[in-house]
């Protein structure tokens, strides 16, 4: 009966995205809405083909299907979100990559945004839902609650993520930083969210092992705070159903405090909270110890989520914004500090007794590495809050810098600690492929990171005192275009630290498939995961 | 009064101390004697359970038996 419920839906959805594409007034929609089309009936001849099979679960299995496609879909946006980021720093540094045959799809302005969407949101957010997906049922000794809702939030959010991607390129934005999707991706977003609020806690919910291990709490105010800030942020009236264009309903400085602090929430709960979730459970297990001080978690995820809320008004620092809400903004920012290195210290001191693990370890490294660089990150952003240097930091290359240290090296580093321990068992093998191509990865990234950020100090501290420099007269010295040719070398070795760390992942991507591919299932039942 | 004042008022007077008051009182409350145990369990609770979920609750202080 279910299944025919679908087959209906779904065959409505395909109609209206045809008649959508039919009348749309732009060239992103109509695209989007065929998009919609084809996705709607390919899931149509999915359900109706399996429509008689009998459905069996085994409540005494674990489902790990949607975590391996979640594995396999995370290498895969990995890849294509650093290959694009190379493509923009090359721009950058030689504008004549900017192809006049490519204009208005493939320049600069519309490259961005698909790069920062496709790193946090495809690769980070595929990171965060298949590893939300694999802790949350090893922590609680349960099954996926919601059955098949585990399969749409997987193909939903990949479903958002190519309706934004092709969206981006065609023009079709709503101008928000790392907002950017337009209104009827915002709802399908919501959609998704919500079914993956719901597989998460459902799963809590029916969990056999009374504890709800700290992890899960990450994740839990990771998703929840992520469903609020999207919806905040989003609040915009369609110009017409057929259209991707909005109005936003605040406006003016409002507008823009609303926008920080989602985007810097997004930081915080997605890019922080979130994969904390992924080093309370991943950096123990790698290390076979469990985590430093428990207490100490307790105390870090509470200062986290009562702090990071209020820190977003400093990226409005000198601007309409009220100056006692960039104040706040700044003092909040400088006490998270506290928990920021109260968590460092934690995934850090995990190790204490085991520290020759270091050595033998490539895994181990590369998220030792990672919380490393999520001490260093977290100690930099809120002296970057602060106002007098702030005033010299802001809008220039070292915010870029900054991030970058966040996302290659936190999120990034933690991430592949995550895929080389899920991988072998997942899929039932061993070990992995070869350890030594996991060292190269290892050090491509992590040099690839110094030049990366290196650079970017450089550039970013030369250009704000460029700006700034006047003469005995109180003239402006430089001019912009001289700052921009003072940057060319460092431009130069940005996109040869962003080459390394995409060579990384490349070396990562066939380890993995190899570790699969050309290795022996192992034999004995007791830690197989059986096949679907 | 305005709105506006009244909320401005409201958050940096009431609503700062009793959010920091709660946040205090969970930072003792994680901290209170007697808790080393539970904690000590929770964090090791990772180590259970890798491949196969539990059959049937488990209970507090360890795995269910034959697990």
């Amino acid at each position: 009966m279910w299944d025919y419920l679908k087959l209906g839906i779904l065959g409505v959805i395909a109609v209206l995205a045809a008649i959508a594409a039919n009348y749309a007034h732009d060239l992103a929609y109509m695209v989007n809405a065929v998009m919609v089309m084809i996705a709607a009936a390919i899931t149509f001849l999915v359900v109706l083909r399996g429509i008689d099979e009998p459905k069996t679960v085994n409540p005494l299995e674990y489902m790990d299907d949607v975590v391996r496609a979640g594995v396999i879909a995370t290498v895969f946006w990995g890849v294509v979100g650093f290959l694009v980021g190379v493509v923009i720093a090359s721009q950058l540094a030689f504008p004549q990559l900017n192809f006049e045959f490519l204009q208005g799809f493939g320049n600069f302005g519309r490259l961005r945004p698909l790069h920062t969407s496709a790193v946090i949101f495809a690769f980070g957010g595929n990171a965060l839902i298949m590893s939300a997906f694999y802790v949350v049922q090893r922590t609680t000794a349960a099954r996926l609650w919601g059955g098949n809702l585990g399969w749409f939030v997987f193909w939903g959010w990949q479903l958002v993520i190519v309706l934004a991607a092709s969206g981006y390129v065609l023009g079709g934005t709503q101008g928000k930083e790392y907002a950017e999707p337009v209104w009827y991706v915002d709802i399908l977003i919501t959609v998704v969210w919500l079914a993956f609020l719901a597989v998460f806690a459902g799963t809590l919910m029916r969990r056999k092992e009374p504890h709800i291990y700290v992890a899960n709490w990450f994740y839990l105010a990771f998703i929840i705070t992520i469903a609020m800030l999207h919806l905040i942020n989003n609040m915009a009236i369609p110009v017409s159903i057929f259209g991707s264009q909005s109005v936003q309903v605040t406006a003016g400085v409002q507008d823009a405090m609303i926008q920080w602090w989602y985007g810097h929430n997004a930081v915080g709960f997605f890019l922080t909270a979130g994969f904390l979730g992924m080093m309370y459970y991943f950096v123990p297990k790698q290390a076979e110890r469990p985590v430093y001080s428990y207490k100490l978690s307790i105390i870090h995820f509470w200062a986290l989520i009562f702090l990071y809320i209020w820190a977003g008004p400093h990226h409005l620092h000198y601007t309409a914004l009220p100056d006692w809400a960039s104040t706040l903004g700044m003092v909040f920012s400088i006490v998270l500090w506290m928990p920021s290195w109260g968590g460092m210290i934690n995934g850090l001191m995990t190790l204490s007794g085991a520290w020759d693990k270091l050595r033998t370890d490539p895994v181990l490294r590369m998220m030792v590495v990672s919380i490393g660089f999520y001490g260093m990150s977290t100690f930099e952003g809120p002296m970057m809050s602060i106002k007098a240097v702030n005033s010299l930091s802001h809008y220039t290359d070292w915010t870029i810098g900054h991030v970058h240290s966040g996302a290659l090296g936190w999120n990034g580093m933690i991430t592949f600690g995550a895929l080389y321990f899920l991988v072998p068992r997942l899929w039932s093998r061993e070990r992995l492929y070869s350890l030594s191509l996991v060292s190269w990865h290892f050090w491509l990234a992590t040099i690839g990171i110094v030049l990366y950020a290196s650079a970017m100090w450089v550039s970013g501290i030369m250009e704000g005192l460029m700006w700034r420099e006047v003469d005995a007269n109180g003239f402006l010295v430089n001019a912009f275009a001289d700052t921009v040719a003072a940057k060319f070398p460092m431009y130069v070795v940005r996109a040869l630290g962003g080459g390394m760390y995409l060579m990384g992942a490349l070396i990562m991507a066939y380890n993995l498939w190899m570790t699969v591919r050309a290795q022996p299932a192992m034999a004995s039942s007791h830690a197989a995961v059986p096949a679907q | 009064m305005h709105m506006y004042s009244f909320l401005r008022e409201f958050a940096d007077s009431w609503a700062l101390i009793s959010l920091f008051a709660i946040f205090v009182g969970i930072a003792l409350w994680a901290w209170r004697p007697g808790s080393r145990a539970a904690h000590d369990a929770a964090a090791r609770s990772i180590f259970q359970y890798e491949t196969k979920p539990a059959s049937g609750p488990v209970r507090a202080d360890g795995p269910e038996k034959g697990a």
